[in-house]
């Protein structure tokens, strides 16, 4: 937790749960510094998008991670971060356009996307995304065609979604990295085109 | 052995638990359709008190018309095989 949200009474209401677990003998405070540490420097969009520009330059990678996503992420070395949940990849495509919201709560793949954008985790995004979803879509500059269809996908702990979103026309020579660079945390949930 | 295959008809259950539940209301009493079986997993509203019922779950896409009345997306959402029944 950043210094000026020590008085939130959200930070009061975590730390007592980490006394709880600490008291209880689940963790140690060093242990949870160490996963918050891991979390917060390993956890970026950056790897979601390295997954997305590999999927869009080898198509054997593309079909293992529409297969597999939790095998895919491992391959290029994402297996710790997305242990405990199904990582499901699913692709844009002309006649589709994939969306991300977790309506229970915010659930969502924080290794490959980093820590979630305040807006994912807020009443208006999770209820809207289900009802209006075009209408959100618009407001985060992205107008589709009446002709796209829209999917909406509701995550949860168990399951949480990657979306791969379309290759940018004219990026036929541009190598992995430059590739990578094109994709956004908002394209990897769906509310950006990449 | 699960009760619905990829293609199933299910309808989610009307019904509003006392508990904690993850079948969101938004989807209750609505006709859908199975995309996929998940895995097994705990079934939530138990192990919330500690009681561990593993059970199937689905993938289960809804139409925006079955769900809101109006709209041309769908809605996509794991659900518990205890939160279905059997569609025609």
């Amino acid at each position: 937790m950043s210094g000026e949200h020590g008085e939130l009474p959200v930070a009061a209401r975590v730390r007592r749960l980490e006394e709880r677990l600490i008291a209880a003998g689940l963790a140690t405070d060093e242990e949870l510094d160490d996963i918050l540490e891991r979390v917060f420097t390993s956890a970026s969009p950056v790897n979601g998008a390295r997954m997305v520009a590999r999927a869009w330059g080898e198509p054997g990678y593309r079909d293992r991670l529409l297969a597999d996503g939790n095998a895919a992420a491992a391959e290029l070395g994402f297996g710790a971060g997305t242990q405990g949940y199904l990582l499901k990849a699913v692709e844009n495509t002309p006649a589709v356009h994939n969306m991300i919201v977790c309506t229970l709560c915010s659930c969502y793949p924080t290794a490959l996307l980093g820590p979630s954008p305040s807006w994912y985790k807020s009443f208006a995004y999770r209820s809207r995304a289900v009802r209006e979803p075009r209408a959100v879509l618009a407001e985060f500059g992205l107008e589709l065609p009446d002709s796209t269809e829209v999917r909406v996908w509701d995550a949860n702990s168990e399951t949480r979604y990657l979306v791969l979103p379309l290759r940018a026309e004219g990026s036929d020579a541009m190598d992995e990295n430059e590739l990578a660079s094109l994709v956004t945390r908002n394209g990897l949930i769906g509310t950006a085109i990449r | 052995m699960t009760r619905f295959a990829a293609g199933a008809r299910v309808r989610a259950l009307a019904a509003d638990p006392d508990g904690h539940t993850r079948l969101p209301r938004y989807a209750r009493g609505h006709l859908g359709e199975v995309v996929e079986v998940r895995a097994t997993w705990q079934l939530p509203d138990a192990a919330v008190h500690g009681v561990f019922r593993a059970e199937p779950v689905y993938a289960v896409r809804f139409s925006a018309a079955e769900l809101w009345g109006s709209g041309s997306h769908s809605v996509v959402l794991d659900l518990w095989e205890s939160y279905l029944e059997e569609a025609p």
